[in-house]
């Protein structure tokens, strides 16, 4: 039901740009003011959501420790697993962002016959995940030769590396190849795993239709329904000049890829995909175990209102004499 | 806020690397350059129609490739009726002699790199990148 109703509002998404981006009108909306428009809620939704997560306090240090803590100079500290100085933490974080070392940890269990509860190492996912980020990443890198001119050179050597394998004209990118596969093994994954597919919301769901849909449609453009490229490339330097044009006779197709992700950029800052920023802000990745070495003073310690011994005699004293209790001041 | 320092300072990154192309064409002062494309024939048309030349004539260069390297035909009847032999040399190269002006230019701008095809494929004189 949640994946249905994610794949229809793709659909809808999809024949909104279509039939919309027709007339000129329609094409300076989708090509023009809805970019802008989600542009715009992209980078104020990002910056808003991160100063509202720094403004949460960490008065203590909570890192996953998974290795030994460095104490006594004998005792083998494990600095990767339990980092203590800034060098860990950098070297933990890289390893992190940039190979996702938890989720290579990521184990599955089941409950094979017996009963007997069976824990195995999964490496599926991991594999998922990282070819998908990665070519995610090479794949906007490339796009950036839309949005320069002169276009460094680095990006065209990006594009002859990725079509290293020279299959057709235009030559089949392996990232086009993997991006999808991942994008189809993560969504599968959500169906045919029970666990996760009882968790899985619409949230889940959602973006990852969203994003088989910009890449399905990007593939389309690249190796079936061509567009005018250099016109554009012309819309992309107006928008990005502030001085937008929409040259005509670009392909319907064109709008559909740009409205998806115009929704995807919108859509970001309210969604899960907001872990680009979280993992840097992940307390339990980014702080040192320096719990026991530093001392950490509670921010919002106020000063306590304390009842001395003093003055809890002063105030019974004579209660207390009465009583025959032993006083320390006559 | 905590660490406020070490958060505005990742913001800032966040924000520079998103709008890199903003500032990239701004010092290069490219931003409306379209790429001028010379025509030096006498032609009036291409072999087939201009809007489709635009976003597709790598894949009528594939098309002639494969009928002419597996199934030998090497005629090709245009759009206008006029028969062109299928190939990429003489007859693309024949009518766009200048090739830094036409393929050069507009793949450069949008960074197509150089097409394999010339490591074989013989360039017009003087037209080579
Ligand atoms: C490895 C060398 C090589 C490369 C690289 C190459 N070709 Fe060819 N091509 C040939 C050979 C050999 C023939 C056969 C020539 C003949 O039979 O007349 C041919 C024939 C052709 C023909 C038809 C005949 C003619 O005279 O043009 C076309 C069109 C063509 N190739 C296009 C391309 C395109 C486009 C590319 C780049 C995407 C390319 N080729 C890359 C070797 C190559
Ligand atoms: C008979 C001469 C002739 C031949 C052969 C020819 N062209 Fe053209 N081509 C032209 C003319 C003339 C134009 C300009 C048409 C116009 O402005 O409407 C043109 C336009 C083009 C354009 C579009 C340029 C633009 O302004 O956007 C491309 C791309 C192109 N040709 C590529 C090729 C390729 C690739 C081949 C080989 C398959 C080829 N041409 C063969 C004469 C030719
Ligand atoms: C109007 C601009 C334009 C002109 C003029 C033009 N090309 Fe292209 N060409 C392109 C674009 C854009 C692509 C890449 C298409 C893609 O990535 O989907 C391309 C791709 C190609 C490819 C496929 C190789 C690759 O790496 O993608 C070949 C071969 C090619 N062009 C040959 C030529 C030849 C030969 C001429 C000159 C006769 C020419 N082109 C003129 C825009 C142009
Ligand atoms: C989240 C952002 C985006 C993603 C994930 C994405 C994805 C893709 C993919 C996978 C392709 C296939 C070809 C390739 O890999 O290079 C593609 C092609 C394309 N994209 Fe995007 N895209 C994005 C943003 C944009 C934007 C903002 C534009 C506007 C200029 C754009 C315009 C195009 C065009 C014109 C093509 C066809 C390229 C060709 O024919 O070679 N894309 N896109």
């Amino acid at each position: 039901m949640k994946a249905l109703f994610s794949l229809v509002a793709v659909v809808i998404l999809i024949l909104l740009a279509w039939f919309g981006s027709g007339s000129s009108g329609g094409a300076y909306l989708f090509g023009v003011i809805l970019p802008y428009a989600a542009i715009t809620l992209f980078v104020l939704g990002v910056v808003y959501r991160v100063l509202k997560w720094a403004r949460s306090p960490v008065p203590f240090r909570i890192p996953t420790s998974c290795g030994q803590q460095k104490s006594l100079p004998w005792i083998k500290n494990s600095n990767l697993d339990n980092p203590h100085s800034l060098v860990g933490v950098v070297a933990r974080m890289a390893l992190e962002v940039l190979c996702f070392r938890s989720l290579f940890r990521n184990t599955k269990a089941e409950v094979k016959d017996g009963p007997r509860l069976v824990y195995g190492s999964d490496k599926f996912l991991w594999l998922g995940a990282l070819a998908f980020h990665w070519s995610f990443l090479i794949i906007l890198l490339r796009h950036y030769r839309f949005f320069t001119e002169p276009v460094p050179g680095f990006i065209m050597g990006i594009e002859s590396l990725d079509g290293l394998m020279q299959i057709g004209v235009p030559p089949l990118l392996i990232t086009n190849i993997a991006v999808t596969g991942a994008l189809l093994y993560l969504w599968a994954r959500r169906f045919t795993n029970p666990q996760v597919r009882i968790i899985s919301l619409i949230a889940d769901h959602f973006p990852l239709v969203l994003l088989l849909g910009v890449v399905t449609s990007g593939v389309c453009m690249r190796y079936f329904f061509k567009v005018d490229l250099p016109a554009v490339k012309q819309l992309a330097m107006g928008l990005i000049s502030l001085n937008p044009v929409v040259p005509a006779g670009i392909g319907s197709i064109f709008f559909i890829h740009l409205f998806l992700v115009s929704v995807l950029l919108a859509y970001f800052p309210a969604s899960k995909l907001m872990h680009m920023a979280g993992i840097f802000l992940s307390p339990t990745r980014n702080l040192a175990n320096s719990n026991r070495r530093v001392r950490h003073i509670n921010p919002w310690n106020y000063p306590v209102k304390v009842h001395t011994y003093e003055e809890y005699e002063d105030e019974f004293r004579d209660v207390m004499k009465a009583a025959g209790l032993p006083v320390e001041k006559e | 806020m905590y660490d406020a320092g070490k958060i505005i300072v990742g913001l800032v990154i966040f924000l520079l690397l998103i709008t890199a192309p903003v500032w990239y064409n701004a010092a290069s002062g490219q931003a409306s350059y379209a790429p001028h494309l010379e025509i030096v024939t006498d032609a009036k048309a291409c072999v087939a129609p201009t809007d489709y030349m635009r976003t597709s004539h790598m894949e009528l260069l594939n098309t002639w490739r494969d009928e002419v390297v597996r199934h030998g035909e090497r005629e090709y009847t245009a759009f206008d009726g006029t028969v062109y032999e299928k190939s990429l040399s003489n007859t693309c190269m024949g009518c766009h002699s200048n090739k830094a002006e036409f393929c050069d230019r507009c793949h450069d701008y949008m960074a197509v790199g150089r097409p394999y095809c010339w490591d074989c494929h013989v360039e017009p004189k003087g037209g080579s990148q």
